[in-house]
């Protein structure tokens, strides 16, 4: 029995990865939330605006670096964050104008909405492919490790070691403050307020004077900024792939729903449980019980629930559950 | 113009188009035309059946057409020898156990009082059911994996004739569309989207990693035929010396005979399934739908169960896309599962219900061949266009190579450009229903 270090085991493989993979899917689900809220459907581009808010922040990146612009130890990708957020709010912006205005002011049913999001997805992700290729890019530079497992043996003197990689760390932060702005700015400011009271009762909001086009440029702007935040955290975490991107679309529906479509709260609570759910059912646990059972009970096999081509398979599953159970989420959200 | 000859025009320029493709580039590949064309006509009149008829979003066609392609495997293939005597019986009956649970525990929810002591068995039950599920399966799957995995290290299937699989392609599309459509259907429409979005993910990932039963990215080759050989027609004398009567060389004769004998049997199931849907849609039950499809809630008041006749259509429209991949993968004699792609086999069997006329069988049918056509024709058309913009630029320039180089990925654009466009400006399509 060992137990410090099956805790460390256990931190290394599921606690750090998981901490840092939920706050991307939170990110991510609160884009998809906050649209689903506001302009009342199921936003499919989202993926896709991920994957091109990230290739912009890619391409400034690469042109940051290549003028010698670097930012100490930690990536010069967040240096080019703002710019890329630009870039895609003018993108979303102008999509709205272009596509989804003519569809609000005719008052489609959302079905309909959802399905020129799924065309807006292909168009998006044509044009990152067009511009970026479809292969693996990199764009991390600075220090890989907080902590690398090494120096932690070496610190703690225990047999297994801690590995905390920069962009996991930065990836926390950044969804903290991200997080706490939105809900300063939600909760505390007028047109935060706004938003809110159009989201509760769009009747009430426009008879007391709300002007629905500005609340949703705002969401707009939000959503760039959120998606294109996830976006870079993910790529700089994992890599950099388009196709990646669309495939992040059902775990980051799966968290809305779960925490209940069109409540923050619950899409940040959702991103935490499909995260951890993902990395623990897909996760070997051979060596952490080997730490934690007697020798005579140590187990032979992975002891992996699932292989992890099916992580997939839990975010569905999960999701499966909650639509079965409870169809308006952990907290109360606004759809049945 | 009335509407007949309008609707027959439309047709008659696809026609054109293909003939025009047999005249300028081969007739094989007009024929290989015609053959998709076919195949996704009626992917299409499934989608219709859900989208046009019902009004359901579903997103997972993909999903739907790849189980149709496993019935072919399943079906056509030869069993493995020592195969079952190795683990087949192991691994199905893992599946069973694995069924049992789930419905034990579901018993158990039901019948037991609510309360910590019903949670608690329900959990034991499904835990001890997952460990004792993978303590029979893994080592059957590791000894039917181990048998020559270079050319099997699979189950194999029946060895039946491959058409049979057409029919029960269908039936396994269904029952994933009765597992979806019981969880999302009477909720949001949207939940139905991203159910459906993530069956299909899942349903791919299976043929991906469980190589026992389709043998994985390794592929399944040699799907037996429902029509002759090329290599036997050609040394079949009768057949030469016919072929020779029409001028054709033996070798052509035999590649345009078989793609027209798939054509003959695509095209008589087409118009078998096209004429049950053109039954269905100007039936008591179409009316039924359409009723349901535009105003639900006078649907309801009127005692219709809405939730029950959206799970009837769901699970025929799914089955018609099972039916469809079972045909595709017959045609290519085999089943790649890295080969399917949302944009393929979900995006664009949309875009040709849209394009074509949502709610209308025959539009759907025509937008199935207009955007099979232009799916073909799109990447040679980019990688033209990308020439003529570049033809100003020296050889070698950055932009010009990066720009030839991504004439691929035009595809994704024009679907979803197509797509918007005929949303925005015609969105009844070209054959709107009536």
């Amino acid at each position: 029995m060992d137990l410090l270090n099956a805790f460390v085991a256990l931190a290394n493989y599921v606690l750090v990865p998981g901490i840092a993979y939920g706050s991307q899917l939170a990110l991510g689900a609160l884009g998809v939330t906050l649209v689903y809220g506001i302009l009342r459907f199921s936003n499919f581009a989202h993926g896709d605006t991920m994957a091109l808010g990230a290739m912009s922040a890619v391409l400034i990146t690469w042109g940051f670096q290549s003028i010698g612009l670097h930012l100490w130890v930690l990536p010069t990708a967040l240096l080019a964050l703002p710019f890329a957020i630009l870039v895609t709010v003018g993108l979303l912006l102008g999509t709205d104008r272009v596509v989804y205005k003519f569809y609000r002011e005719k008052k489609a049913k959302p079905v309909i909405f959802v399905i020129v999001s799924l065309g807006v997805t292909f168009i998006y992700n044509g044009i990152t492919r067009f511009i970026i290729g479809s292969d693996d890019k990199n764009f991390l530079d600075g220090e890989r490790f907080i902590i690398s497992a090494r120096t932690f043996k070496k610190m703690t003197g225990l047999e297994e070691g801690l590995a905390i990689k920069t962009t996991q760390g930065l990836t926390v932060i950044t969804a903290i403050i991200v997080v706490a702005v939105l809900f300063w700015f939600l909760n505390k400011t007028r047109s935060g307020k706004s938003m809110r009271a159009y989201s509760d009762n769009e009747d009430l909001a426009l008879l007391s004077g709300i002007n629905p086009e500005r609340v949703v440029m705002i969401t707009w702007i939000i959503v760039a900024c959120l998606a294109t935040t996830a976006g870079v955290l993910y790529g700089l975490d994992k890599s950099f792939k388009p196709f990646t991107y669309f495939q992040l679309l059902l775990p980051i529906f799966a968290s809305a729903i779960v925490g209940g479509l069109g409540n923050p709260v619950g899409a940040i609570a959702g991103g935490f449980v499909i995260a951890f759910s993902e990395v623990t059912i897909t996760y070997a646990w051979k060596k952490v019980l080997g730490y934690m059972l007697p020798d005579s009970l140590a187990p032979d096999s992975l002891v992996q629930l699932l292989s992890t081509d099916y992580k997939f398979a839990v975010s569905f599953v999960i999701l499966l559950i909650v639509l079965l159970f409870k169809p308006t989420g952990l907290f109360k959200g606004q759809s049945v | 113009m009335n509407e007949t000859l309008r609707n027959t025009a439309l047709f008659a320029i696809i026609a054109a188009l293909i003939v025009y493709t047999g005249f300028a580039q081969s007739w094989n590949a007009a024929l290989l035309i015609i053959s998709m064309g076919l195949i996704s006509s009626i992917m299409a009149l499934g989608v219709n059946l859900q989208w046009g008829f019902a009004g359901l979003f579903n997103v997972g066609i993909m999903g739907f057409v790849a189980l149709g392609g496993l019935a072919a495997v399943l079906i056509g293939m030869p069993a493995t020898p020592g195969g079952w005597a190795a683990g087949g019986w192991g691994i199905l009956g893992a599946l069973l156990l694995g069924a049992a649970t789930v419905v034990a525990a579901v018993q158990v929810m039901k019948r037991m009082a609510k309360g910590w002591v019903r949670t608690l068995v329900v959990l034991a039950l499904l835990i001890g059911g997952f460990f004792l599920f993978r303590a029979i399966f893994d080592p059957s799957v590791a000894a039917v994996e181990a048998i020559n995995p270079a050319h099997t290290g699979y189950l194999g299937g029946l060895g039946l004739p491959v058409i049979i699989a057409w029919p029960v392609g269908g039936l396994f599309a269904a029952g994933a569309a009765w597992v979806i459509g019981k969880t999302a259907l009477g909720l949001r429409s949207d939940y139905l989207a991203i159910a459906t979005l993530g069956i299909a993910e899942i349903i791919i990932a299976i043929l991906k990693n469980e190589d026992w039963l389709s043998r994985g990215v390794k592929n399944v080759i040699g799907i037996p035929r429902p029509v002759p050989y090329e290599i036997d027609l050609q040394n079949d004398v009768g057949f030469v010396e016919r072929a020779a009567g029409f001028g054709f060389d033996p070798v052509e004769a035999s590649t345009l005979w078989v793609k027209f004998l798939y054509i003959l049997l695509f095209a008589a199931v087409l118009l078998i399934l096209l004429w049950m849907s053109q039954r269905a849609l100007n039936s008591p039950w179409g009316r039924m739908l359409r009723a349901i499809r535009d105003n639900e809630v006078a649907a309801e008041a009127m005692g219709k169960d809405v939730t029950a006749r959206h799970l009837q259509v769901f699970i025929l429209g799914s089955a018609i896309c099972g039916i469809a991949g079972a045909m595709m993968t017959t045609l290519d004699s085999q089943l790649t599962p890295g080969s399917y792609q949302p944009l393929r086999f979900t995006f664009l069997i949309w875009v040709m219900v849209i394009v074509g006329g949502s709610g209308n069988n025959f539009g759907a049918v025509l937008g199935g061949f207009l955007m099979w056509y232009l799916w073909v024709m799109v990447e040679p058309m980019g990688l033209w266009l990308m020439n003529l913009i570049t033809y100003g630029m020296a050889d070698g320039y950055w932009l010009k190579d990066h720009l030839i180089e991504s004439a691929a990925h035009m595809r994704l654009m024009t679907m979803g450009a197509v797509l918007l466009l005929v949303l925005r400006f015609s969105p009844r399509g070209l054959i709107p229903e009536k």
